[in-house]
């Protein structure tokens, strides 16, 4: 079952130096469940496609559904939580209070306001920290309590534009363990923005590689890899095989006219 | 208390100057006095001489000092020789002024930046009204109002928030515009209305700004109100404590006078800021 449906999507931003051609023609669909990570080079349009999933931009052509709706009704459904680069938390709130934003623009009630926060602090692992404000949280505590305000108001789709990619790699592969545990738990269906090649091999069960001028998809790649996957996973001659195809998939699409 | 040093230091040069200055500005009148008298004066019966002057030209701190004190204490507060009695009515005017003014000044800024149309319209008029010497509008205020048959502290209000508003815009419209555009997408992804928008990101966004332009904006109100009160008639008021003291040659009443609106400002403004601490604090926003 498709959750979303990707047809002939384009979007040029009109610049002053001409045209620009983000995304062309992209064709894709994502089924309910899967974890999905785009890759590419900067300027190659994963996230400008993963914005136009969230109705953030609006295509040009071409019509992309999310749950059977158009991308802005989706949005205006709360159909996904979107987790972005930084963490963006309120400074003058405290973590259980930037998780409780979202739920009280969407009227939850107090109760159900407090439980779901407990809820989700739980499943990211920040239980007990829901009172500090966020200067008191290191990175990576702060970028999961801003995966935990995503995940608060029960979304089906989780959209994550590289939520990792400013923090070191100790810490990055132990959300990356936690994340792949956290879909596990939920069975949400997840669009993750990358530029590491281990990351996308380690989480994704497709991999969509993508290339710039224009931005476009230049190869899909199904995982073979077993759901369940220890971090030790990325030593076998499977995930490296994949990542040698992605690594080709990038090099085809990477013209430097 | 480390810091007590360097700030002591610095204020006894400024009064030792103050000593040399009032020496150097009184001493041709106390030698004229001598000349006329057939006397002459020597170096420490002319220093003398400079600083006991009734009416002298740069008055000697403690001069000034013993004016503020008398108008302080030295009267009943009822009296209208009482610096406090004077410094009350101008208080009253530069509240009501500041209180008008930052309202006007947060509001307009509300619209500005929700409106684009507000913000093409309303900002150069803002602009072009500060730009307007205040000296030349305010007397023209207080006619105006005086025709119509409002005179006392109205008036002089609508002159302070007419100094005030400007800064609190200002600072206002910065700060709502401070959440970047991240921010702003994730309030969209969640479908939230401008209202919710501002009230959950936008204004407290603002707060640090608003509490500096605040601070501006008191003080301008008190000068607002002071150049309000030039031209009222110069019957109360810190103002009118200036007028009068300058038409009859007062310079120790001018002096006490305008120390006294020094201290009210230098309160005004403490005021704000320990409201700024608390609120901050409260808000998690100082560290």
């Amino acid at each position: 079952m498709s959750v979303i449906e990707a047809q002939g999507v384009s979007l040029t931003f009109q610049t002053a130096d001409g045209p620009v051609h983000a995304l062309k023609d992209v064709d894709l669909t994502i089924g309910k469940g899967e974890f999905v990570s785009f890759i590419g080079p900067s300027g190659c349009g994963k996230t400008t496609f993963l914005r136009t999933i969230a109705a953030l931009e609006t295509p040009t052509a071409g019509r992309i559904g999310v749950n059977g709706l158009s991308a802005d009704e989706a949005r205006r459904a709360r159909a996904y939580g979107y987790v972005f680069q930084a963490p963006g938390l309120y400074p003058w709130r405290t973590i259980s209070g930037n998780i409780s934003l979202p739920l009280e623009i969407m009227g939850f009630s107090k109760t159900d306001r407090a439980k779901r926060i407990a809820r989700v602090l739980d499943m990211v692992e920040l239980s007990g920290f829901g009172g500090k404000f966020p200067w008191q949280l290191s990175g990576g505590m702060q970028q999961r309590a801003s995966i935990a305000r995503a995940l608060a108001f029960d979304a089906d789709i989780l959209l994550m534009d590289e939520p990792f990619g400013a923090l070191d790699e100790i810490v990055r592969d132990r959300l990356n363990a936690a994340l792949l545990e956290l879909w596990a738990k939920t069975g949400k269906t997840i669009g993750f923005v990358t530029h590491s090649i281990p990351e996308a091999v380690y989480l994704s069960t497709k991999i969509v590689v993508m290339s710039p001028r224009p931005g476009r998809i230049t190869r899909i790649i199904e995982s073979t890899l077993p759901r369940e996957r220890p971090l030790e996973i990325r030593d076998t001659p499977e995930f490296i095989r994949i990542a040698q195809e992605v690594r080709e998939g990038l090099r085809e699409g990477h013209s430097y006219d | 208390m480390k810091h007590a040093l360097p700030v002591l230091t610095v204020l006894c040069a400024i009064i030792l100057g103050w000593y040399v200055a009032a020496v150097a500005l009184n001493a041709p009148w106390a030698r004229d006095q001598a000349a006329r008298a057939g006397t002459s004066l020597t170096m420490p019966a002319l220093i003398r001489a400079t600083m006991t002057q009734e009416r002298p030209v740069l008055p000697a701190p403690h001069q000034v000092a013993k004016g503020v004190w008398d108008g302080v204490a030295g009267q009943k507060i009822t009296s209208k020789r009482s610096l406090v009695w004077h410094a009350g009515v101008t208080l009253s005017a530069t509240l009501a002024g500041f209180a008008i003014g930052s309202l006007a000044g947060i509001l307009l800024a509300v619209g500005i930046v929700h409106s684009r149309v507000m913000d093409l319209s309303v900002m150069p008029w803002a602009i072009a009204s500060q730009t307007v010497p205040i000296l030349a509008i305010a007397p023209m205020v207080i006619v105006v109002f005086a025709s119509a048959g409002v005179t006392g502290l109205v008036p002089k209000a609508m002159i302070a928030a007419w100094l005030s508003f400007f800064p609190v815009l200002v600072g206002m419209v910065k700060g709502l515009r401070t959440p970047d555009r991240m921010q702003m997408d994730l309030m969209h992804s969640w479908n939230a209305s401008r209202a919710q928008a501002f009230w959950r990101l936008r204004l407290p966004s603002a707060m640090p700004y608003l509490f500096a332009s605040l601070k501006v904006a008191v003080a301008a109100a008190l000068v607002g109100t002071i150049v309000g009160e030039l031209p009222a008639g110069a019957t109360a008021g810190l103002g009118a404590r200036l007028l009068s003291g300058s038409y009859y040659g007062q310079t120790i009443q001018i002096w006490a006078a305008l120390f006294a609106a020094a201290a009210l400002a230098a309160v005004l403004v403490m005021v704000i800021s320990g409201i700024e601490r608390v609120t901050l604090k409260r808000m998690g926003l100082a560290r």
